[in-house]
């Protein structure tokens, strides 16, 4: 099945095809998404950008993408002057929304809300991020960066370091590595571990998992750091914080005992998790990954507004 | 004078096999309350049985159930048999089962969860594992395994 007019809301809706299919478009889209090629593959589409909850970096990069192909979007970026301050339903809102655009990309606080988008809309709905549920498009970008610098997502060891528990982007990066059949260490301080239903599903899935208390030892032979934000607000005092948010931080010393290919990925914005001296080491990809949200995001929207991808 | 420990209906449903304590659980599916006066509703609780070691029986007269009920009686009593009496004779005789997908049965758990903001939709789960039963949500992809808190 193609994936021309379909939804992305989780990234179990993807096969291992279509992420194959989708990582190879990002690849092309590349030069366009530097603009040093001039794309015109959506020219005439309108895409409805409606977030409901504050986004930067992931609504600018689907408005980004959406240009960078001749497109061009709508915006409702501030729920406060929208008519769901009203006391519209969402579906309603979606409704609407699916009679100006050509697809929409939602942000919402509640989980299932593109889901249920999905089941209202005439159009395509991508999930741009459902409360602490699913933003498979951040998930793509995980796997591309992985996959640009390993020209392969099979037999990697990822280690899964950070906020285990409320990390959504690690649940759907988790679900795909599994597809792909790599390996994965999951570091965590023990109030932050992965929940034992993602856990389940992974096991179910016939993922290899492994957890580890020492980030050291986990790093040994490992492709991939993935590391997550460790919130606050998720602990009893700053100086709990503070002593675990050291114990798991990221720096030269920590990866000196680990592969020289190692790289480090983060899904940004990073607070205390990584030292600014690891910028500059080559194990360092977290920009890089940022910076290919543009080309997966093209990828997306043309396979899913056209069929095809330049 | 012989006793009748539950007296036999005329029309109506009789559900045995119900696991031990769980008769009023499914009184409650069945929404008793709305019958009208002239129906009688027998419930055995604490019930010998071969197949469970202990069961409870619910009979009531002038009610066929809906698929809703059955969904949610298979939920909360998997063990559960259910006989259609027509003119005193047993016409239908079936266990429940589980149907891959369950509508408008359960709320969801997640408070989170878009279907518990008053969107005009209804729950929606599949079955994620039949054995012992675990739910998913078909919107927030929560799994449930705790049904009774959960009726709608």
């Amino acid at each position: 099945m193609g994936l021309k007019g379909r939804d992305v809301i989780s990234i179990r809706d993807l096969a291992r095809e279509e992420i194959d299919e989708l990582l190879a478009a990002a690849r092309r889209m590349i030069p366009y998404a530097e603009g040093r090629k001039r794309g015109h593959a959506l020219e005439d589409q309108i895409l409805v950008l409606a977030f409901f909850e504050p986004s930067t970096r992931t609504r600018l990069s689907f408005d980004t993408a959406m240009q960078r192909l001749g497109g061009r979007c709508v915006t409702i970026a501030d729920p406060g002057s929208s008519s769901i301050r009203k006391g519209e339903s969402l579906s309603d809102t979606v409704r609407m929304l699916s009679a100006y655009g050509d697809a929409i990309v939602l942000r919402h606080p509640n989980e299932g809300a593109a889901r249920l988008a999905a089941t209202v809309s005439d159009r395509p709905v991508i999930n741009a991020g459902d409360g602490a549920g699913q933003h498979p498009t951040q998930t793509l970008l995980d796997l591309a960066t992985m996959q640009e610098a390993f020209g392969t997502l099979s037999g990697l060891k990822v280690v899964l370091l950070g906020d285990l528990r409320f990390g959504r982007t690690v649940h759907s990066l988790a679900h795909a590595l599994a597809l792909f059949g790599s390996q994965m260490v999951l570091v965590s301080p023990p109030q932050l571990r992965l929940p034992e239903e993602v856990r389940e599903q992974l096991d179910h899935a016939g993922a290899k998992v492994e957890e580890e208390e020492q980030l050291h030892r986990a790093l040994r032979d490992a492709d991939v750091l993935y590391v997550t934000r460790m919130q606050r607000e998720r602990f009893g005092d700053d100086l709990e914080f503070a002593r675990i948010a050291d114990s798991y931080r990221v720096d030269t010393n920590v990866l000196a005992a680990a592969k020289s290919r190692l790289i480090v990925l983060h899904p940004l914005p990073r607070t205390v998790e990584i030292a600014p001296e690891v910028d500059g080491t080559p194990h360092a990809a977290y920009f890089r990954q940022a910076s290919l949200a543009v080309p997966v995001r093209m990828a997306l929207l043309s396979l899913i507004l056209t069929g095809k991808a330049p | 004078m012989r006793e009748l420990k539950v007296t036999p209906i005329k029309n109506g449903t009789v559900i045995d096999h119900i696991g031990n304590g769980l008769a009023l659980e499914v009184l409650r599916i069945l929404e008793v309350h709305e019958l009208d006066k002239d129906s009688t509703v027998s419930v055995a609780l604490h019930v010998r049985s071969s197949k469970l070691g202990w069961k409870d029986i619910v009979k009531v007269e002038n009610m066929e159930l809906s698929p809703r009920k059955v969904n949610a009686i298979a939920l909360i009593a998997p063990t559960a048999t259910i006989s259609i009496i027509r003119d005193s004779k047993v016409r239908e005789k079936r266990s429940v089962s589980l149907p891959d997908r369950i509508a408008g049965v359960l709320r969801c758990p997640n408070p989170n969860c878009i279907t518990n903001h008053g969107e005009p939709v209804e729950s929606e789960f599949d079955v994620y594992r039949r054995r012992p039963v675990t739910l998913r949500c078909i919107y927030c992809e929560r799994l449930v395994d705790e049904f009774l808190k959960l009726l709608r």
